[in-house]
């Protein structure tokens, strides 16, 4: 089989279009490079969609955590504690079994797939780390911007949207992007914890970890699948870089925050 | 009984770890700010691999890789005259001699043997963000401090000895407890290397059993052994904050930066 053929049959395996079984032994180094490529667009929809629905999240979960009323603040603050405080692996285990719970009790059974049940988790995970980002980054809007809003006789909603918001995510964006890049990477751990992969349709490290069980072999799948992640990573910092550039459009150049990688490693 | 070892086992790779890892960072900080280029690579390119790939990779390839490096050298050793290759296709096959742990070892050496892998695996992926965090704090320590003591005459070791290595703790606190914290959290991932940990366990016990086969019939528990386990990280993450909290206080006497007050 030659490469072409190898990435027509195998290129969109993980969601099931394509050959039906994985290739058994004698693997060429075509067809790591395809199957785990093809694993990674399970990578990039989960971090893509518990992005964007985390964020959303996130921004009411800090609001909540900001709010002066109990009843909004500490439902927030145990929200934040529970998932910033234990192992995501574990999170994604008991998500599992209480999906599994709610299925045989015949509620949302769809619940129990890894596309859905997993994803749901990591938009939860990913709201309370980010949450914990926003909250900090409200805090420490400055002072004197919201006296300048006041004395534009702005209040309450006008004021928030207008001041407080946009500078909030202004503070938050260089941390924020952290978040997203180790977000990303935490999607590996989705088919290692509870959720099975059904027909073998995985994500990168899952098929990675297939070619290394198969051929007993970690200096080939492993770094393949290195080598994805730094290239994504790469494109991520590029588009949150440009999002920052525009958030700080207004400002000097010099003056502008440059993002830090400062990674968080593992949640 | 094995769910109570298992317990026993994380805290015993936290206990083991910790201390690794930072012996890890210390070196490789070390060397990312040696005055000797390829040593100052090496430092920099050890606290690089961590960023851009997701750790569990590490986790799954270090395992694979420390066994079979370890194999390969005592083969090369104890076999000199083995002519079969050591790939063969899908195999991966030394001497009987070289293997790891001797295939008539009892089972308590092979379980020893699983947890010194995970040990070193986590030493190592947990080392590299050590030596960032303690990198930073190197840089930390005021410049002028290394200039006055070598005004005063000390020698570059003992500036580094005697100035700069008890200045920098206290920099690298914020990161440290981060790190720790982190460690706390990446303990599950012991399940994936092998080792019979909390996770196997409650994986184990919790799946339903049936009359026929065990004393205790139940259904399946693996929710509420799992709802436990997350009770007890909380709790541990809770407790350390309590603890790393005071530390700082306490390291921070006597410094000039904002924790030190009140």
């Amino acid at each position: 089989m030659s490469c072409l053929e190898t990435i027509q049959a195998y290129g969109l395996r993980s969601i099931g279009i394509g050959e039906r079984l994985l290739p058994k032994a004698d693997f060429t180094l075509c067809q790591q490079f395809t199957l785990i490529g093809s694993g990674l667009i399970w990578n990039i929809y989960f971090a893509v969609l518990a992005l964007m629905i985390g964020f959303f999240l996130a921004n009411a979960v800090a609001l909540g955590k900001s709010a002066r009323a109990p009843w909004l603040r500490r439902p927030a603050n145990w929200f934040i504690l529970v998932f910033r405080g234990s192992p995501l692996f574990i999170q994604f285990f008991l998500a599992y079994f209480i999906f599994l719970r709610l299925k045989q009790a015949g509620a949302l059974p769809w619940l129990t797939s890894a596309q859905a049940g997993a994803l749901l988790v990591l938009v939860l995970n990913t709201a309370a780390y980010s949450a914990e980002i926003f909250y900090g980054a409200l805090r420490s809007v400055p002072k004197g911007e919201v006296e300048a809003a006041d004395a534009y006789g702005m209040t309450g909603w006008t004021r928030f949207t207008r001041v407080i918001w946009p500078t909030s995510m202004r503070l938050a964006w260089p941390a924020y992007t952290n978040e997203a890049i180790f977000l990303f990477h935490a999607t590996t751990l989705v088919f290692f914890s509870g959720f099975p992969a059904w027909q073998q349709r995985g994500d990168a490290l899952y098929y990675a970890n297939y070619f290394a069980d198969k051929t007993f072999n970690p200096f080939v799948a492993y770094p393949i699948v290195a080598f994805y992640f730094i290239c994504l990573t790469l494109v991520i910092t590029g588009i949150f870089g440009l999002v920052n550039k525009r958030l700080n459009r207004h400002l000097p150049q010099e003056k502008r925050a440059r993002i830090k990688l400062r990674p968080q490693y593992i949640r | 009984m094995g769910l109570y070892w298992s317990f026993l086992t994380v805290l015993a790779l936290l206990a083991i770890t910790a201390p690794t890892a930072l012996l890890f960072g210390f070196g490789g900080a070390t060397a990312a700010r040696s005055h000797v280029a390829p040593l100052r690579w090496l430092g920099k390119s050890y606290i690089a691999i961590v960023r851009g790939v997701p750790d569990i990779i590490f986790f799954l390839f270090f395992v694979i890789a420390i066994d079979q490096g370890l194999e390969w050298a005592r083969h090369q050793i104890l076999c000199p005259d083995w002519t079969e290759a050591i790939r063969q296709g899908n195999d991966f096959r030394v001497c009987p001699a070289a293997k790891l742990p001797l295939s008539t070892a009892p089972q308590w050496v092979h379980e020893v043997y699983g947890f010194a892998t995970a040990v070193v695996t986590f030493a190592i992926v947990f080392g590299a963000f050590a030596a960032n965090v303690l990198y930073g704090a190197m840089q930390a320590v005021p410049l002028g401090q290394l200039e006055t003591a070598g005004a005063y005459g000390m020698s570059r070791r003992q500036t580094f000895w005697r100035v700069l290595v008890p200045q920098m703790w206290i920099y690298a606190l914020p990161g440290l407890s981060n790190l720790w914290m982190i460690l706390i959290k990446a303990t599950p991932l012991l399940f994936l290397l092998g080792v019979e940990d909390i996770v196997y366990w409650a994986r184990e016990l919790g799946g339903s059993k049936m009359a026929r086969f065990s004393d205790y019939p139940h259904g399946d528990w693996r929710l509420w052994y799992f709802l436990g386990l997350l009770v007890f990280y909380l709790g541990f993450t809770k407790i350390s904050e309590a603890v790393l909290e005071r530390i700082t206080k306490r390291l921070s006497r006597g410094q000039a930066t904002i924790g030190a007050g009140t």
